[in-house]
């Protein structure tokens, strides 16, 4: 067993390294900064030493945590995009005073959630992993609790999560009580016979899952959330937790419930249709760059569920990229938002885009790329992840859910073309501050680099998620 | 694999449009000096490409092959006689409108060269792609630098009509991209001409059939989903008019040409007369509506939708002169809607009105102007001796092979088409000049004369002497025309 506990090394690290900068945050006054950049170095050693550890399959403590090539890909998606989130919305928690020491700290300990459920090869694990990174994101949420808005949005998102958390906990316990065990490839085992009320298990747990990725129908706090918590806050949900969600989405299709795969399908392809259809309808009318970006997303993973629902492994390997792709055009446009900085306050508002394109041509022609490429126009990078995607549908000869897809693209092309037409039609009103946010700047130039440039080698994302479901 | 002269010609003007951008000086000088000799690099490129492919032979040249996404799909490019008139086409008539735009563009001229540069690399490669995953990249990719030229430099109501163009296209397209995934599925290629050689199966052809058609329909553009056009040229800079009439609306006869009737040939034959149905009423309805307009680019944007009636009407006659016929026909009106516009651009320039009723009598204060004027608009009606007739004609000849009440309906069109035409003509330029700005105009100064004056000796030396094109074309069409009868005659069975 002591042998094993190699496999563990980034957790081991991740929680070690959490207590001690805790320790320093209680002992040393004024010490965000100092624990800031610690975070960072934890961040990025995490990374190292998961790049450095081997791709195969190992189990351990009765086989309940898995290390295999999907859960490092999706750890290192998790710390990266992290990192990316933290570093460029620095300037913003400074000016804003949210600089408590906590707030990294707590921040890494949603990450270690999230490790958990990604690996999490049981039941039990599982829930563990997924309720220390929502109790962690709980805590986010309002951490401005001075202000109204965020303390609301905490509130909301913690009594909806936890109503979910208890649905799907409530489906864990039915599991396994129908199978009599709660590890995912015994549930699968037991699965392949008839179990209709396994089936019941299966929609309670996707229910609290779909809350969790923020799909339409259990999507209601996402706006108010995204719209409620600071700016640095609602970047890192939109990213993060959808990325370790989907993951555990995916991992519960593919494993324990692969036997009941006509039963959740159906599910799935509504979930799928009515995020597509109510991410692209609903963002038309908004008015504040959060809560338009919290539709866009809502409207996002219903693509990435379109992939899902294929049931097959090509179409969850178009759902990885798909959520890749979206990370990084994600984490684009948030930083992109960082940047609109007046007198030292922060706009959120869309008509304060107005004629950008005159006073800052390159944060007008940024925002720009990262629409068209949220858009699905070709060549920007998030056209290959809908073509991925529909590449998958369609194989599996899902035609209408393909046409569905397809037609929203064009319904939410019109509001990512309205914000163009604010940015670059008309006249414009207010000039930003010159912001010395480096950090900022640097994670647009990447993003949009990428997604500029997806279209010379697209291989290069599909090829690494192509090894994953080897195992 | 020889040098990727193809990939040159495409990613050149996008390598310049980065120059562009990192240009400095006073009034964008370097900037316009940089796209003009760029574009006019590609423009010989292109020719020389032209002069030195063989026209004898019906396979595609210059074949580029680089495997690209994922193994399955790979980035191809090729030409045969029918793509390189269009790519000539589109190098030709990027230069033209660079020169344009030194009159006509006053604010953003930076970024308006470096949107026209893009558009160019766009445009070359819809010409050039043998694959339907790179076709539909470069084909939809266009559709941003366009929305940017209309949404910025454009008129009053630019903003409604940037949009409608940007969202009917895309609407029109995602069913093209529905159907492009469906042929990898069924054929286990998205290579062009491996496609042509597998035939899809018949059951198959009609819906996706439907599916391009639905993206073509919106781009040619065919009644009734032609409403997009009028507005979007109306509005766009008179650079951006050019390039919608010139060369956007050919990439959907060129894909009639080069997708729906090699590849569904059943599927063609059996909407043949939803084809003439909606060509016929495209002529007919919209030469009347263009008889009524009051504002001079809606007239010509009109005209446009009537004159890609005939190529529609021509492709889908499956006999030589009909197909040739509509090349012909999208060169020549390449090349003369261009020049059209680019006249009402000149006096736009002059008196900030598209109205016809601003206008009248020009013909005494600008002499040149009017003679370069009823030059082109003599082309648009088909006058023999101009490119227009020969265009015409030819669709005529091949529609009366196939069905005599379309051709006769057909060229009631023609006489429609001379009547708004010379009526244009005759309140613009002849008449009494009611307006007194257009006492102190100034006739046209050396850039519109070197622009015009190129459009208005093409558009005369093809009227009398079309072999180039047609020597070009000849092979090539005959080879589409021959795999479609095969197809045709074996009901799609190898």
């Amino acid at each position: 067993m002591i042998n094993n506990l190699n496999i563990l090394l980034p957790e081991i690290f991740l929680t070690l390294s959490i207590f001690s900068i805790l320790m320093i945050g209680v002992f040393i006054k004024n010490s965000f900064n100092l624990i800031f950049n610690l975070t960072s170095l934890i961040i990025l050693l995490t990374i190292a030493i998961i790049l450095n550890s081997s791709n195969n399959v190992e189990k351990i403590f009765l086989e309940s945590f898995t290390r295999d090539s999907f859960s490092n890909f999706f750890k290192i998606l998790i710390l990266v995009s992290s990192l990316f989130v933290l570093n460029s919305s620095k300037n913003f928690i400074l000016d804003r005073k949210l600089a408590k020491f906590e707030y990294p700290i707590i921040i890494l300990l949603s990450i270690l959630g999230m490790f958990f459920m990604v690996s999490s090869n049981d039941i039990i694990l599982f829930y563990l992993g997924l309720e220390l990174q929502s109790l962690s994101l709980y805590i986010l949420a309002s951490i401005d609790r001075d202000n109204l808005k965020s303390s609301e949005s905490g509130i909301k998102y913690f009594v909806l999560s936890a109503l979910s958390s208890g649905l799907l906990l409530y489906g864990c316990s039915l599991l396994y009580g129908f199978t009599g065990t709660t590890n995912f490839d015994l549930i699968a085992g037991e699965l392949a016979k008839e179990n209709t009320g396994a089936v019941f298990a299966m929609v309670f747990i996707l229910v609290g899952l779909a809350f969790k990725v923020s799909a339409v129908p259990f999507h209601m706090w996402t706006p108010d959330v995204y719209e409620g918590a600071p700016t640095s806050i609602t970047s890192y949900f939109a990213v993060v937790p959808k990325v370790a969600g989907l993951a555990v989405l995916i991992k519960f299709m593919h494993i324990p419930f692969s036997k009941i795969l006509v039963e959740w399908q159906t599910i799935i392809i509504f979930l799928s249709i009515a995020s597509m259809i109510l991410g692209a309808i609903a963002a038309i009318g908004q008015k504040n760059i959060k809560r338009l970006l919290a539709y866009s997303s809502i409207g996002h993973i219903g693509y990435a569920l379109a992939g899902v629902a294929t049931g097959v492994i090509s179409g969850y390997e178009s759902a990885i990229v798909y959520i890749s792709i979206y990370v990084v055009m994600n984490l684009g446009a948030f930083s992109c938002v960082y940047l609109l900085k007046k007198d030292g306050e922060y706009k959120e508002n869309i008509s304060d885009l107005s004629g950008i394109s005159k006073k800052h041509p390159i944060l007008a022609i940024s925002f720009l790329i990262i629409l068209f490429s949220l858009a699905g126009i070709p060549p920007l990078g998030g056209f290959f992840a809908k073509f991925y995607v529909f590449t998958a549908v369609v194989e599996q000869k899902m035609y209408a859910l393909a046409i569905i897809g397809l037609l929203t693209t064009v319904i939410s092309a019109f509001y990512y073309l309205k914000i163009i037409k604010t940015i670059y039609f008309d006249d414009s009103a207010i000039s930003f501050d010159n912001t010395k946010n480096k950090f900022a700047q640097l994670s647009i130039f990447i993003s949009c680099s990428i997604l500029l440039t997806f279209f010379l080698y697209p291989s290069v994302l599909s090829n690494v998620v192509d090894t994953l479901f080897l195992n | 694999m020889d040098f990727p002269i193809l990939s040159t010609l495409i990613f050149l003007p996008l390598v310049s449009s980065l120059f562009i951008f990192l240009s400095k000086g006073q009034n964008n000088n370097s900037a316009i000096y940089i796209s003009l000799f760029s574009s006019l690099a590609t423009f010989i490129l292109s020719l020389f490409i032209w002069y030195s492919m063989d026209y004898a032979s019906a396979d595609f040249q210059f074949i580029e092959e680089q495997s690209w996404i994922n193994d399955f799909i790979k980035f191809k490019l090729g030409i045969d006689g029918i793509s390189i008139l269009f790519i000539v086409l589109t190098t030709l008539i990027t230069p033209i409108c660079i020169i344009s735009c030194i009159n006509s563009v006053k604010n953003r001229v930076k970024e308006f060269l470096i949107a026209i540069m893009i558009l160019e690399t766009f445009m070359i490669g819809v010409f050039c792609s043998l694959d339907l995953v790179v076709f539909y990249l470069f084909f939809e990719a266009g559709l941003i630098p366009m929305f940017l030229i209309i949404g910025v430099w454009g008129g009053p109501k630019r903003v409604y009509s940037a949009f409608k163009f940007f969202l009917f296209t895309l609407l029109g397209s995602v069913l093209m991209l529905v159907a492009i995934i469906a042929i990898y599925w069924i054929t286990g290629t998205t290579d062009v001409t491996q496609i042509y050689e597998i035939k899809i199966p018949k059951e198959y052809q009609n819906l996706l059939w439907l599916a391009f058609f639905s993206s073509f329909a919106v781009k040619t553009p065919m009644w009734p989903v032609h409403t997009w056009l009028p507005d979007a040229h109306v509005e766009a800079p008179t650079a951006g008019s050019v390039i919608l009439a010139a060369i956007l609306l050919k990439m959907a006869g060129y894909g009639f040409l080069r997708f729906s009737l090699p590849m569904f040939p059943l599927a063609s034959e059996f909407f043949t007369p939803l084809i003439f149905t909606l060509s016929i009423i495209a002529i007919i309805y919209t030469s009347l509506v263009a008889l009524m307009q009051e504002d001079m680019k809606k007239l010509i944007a009109y005209s446009s939708v009537a004159h890609m009636g005939y190529v529609t009407l021509g492709i889908f006659t499956f006999n030589k002169q009909g197909i040739e016929g509509s090349v012909f026909q999208m060169i020549s009106h390449g090349l003369i809607s261009a020049a059209l516009f680019l006249c009402v651009g000149v006096v736009y320039d002059r008196l900030h009105s598209r109205m016809i009723s601003t206008y009248g009598g020009l013909v005494s204060y600008l002499p040149k102007y009017s003679f370069l004027f009823i030059v082109f608009a003599l082309a648009g009606l088909g006058l023999p001796g101009t490119s227009g007739f020969l265009g015409e004609f030819l669709v005529l000849t091949g529609s009366f092979q196939k069905n005599y009440l379309v051709a006769m309906l057909a060229t009631f069109g023609v006489v429609l088409g001379a009547a708004y035409m010379l009526w244009l003509t005759k309140r613009v330029i002849f008449g009494v000049t009611k307006n007194d700005q257009i006492k102190n105009l100034k006739d046209l100064n050396k850039s519109e004369i070197t622009m015009l004056g190129i459009l208005a000796l093409l558009v005369i030396f093809f009227g009398f002497y079309p072999v180039p094109l047609m020597e070009t074309l000849n092979v090539s069409v005959d080879n589409l025309i021959n795999n479609y009868e095969i197809a045709v005659q074996t009901k799609g069975l190898n």
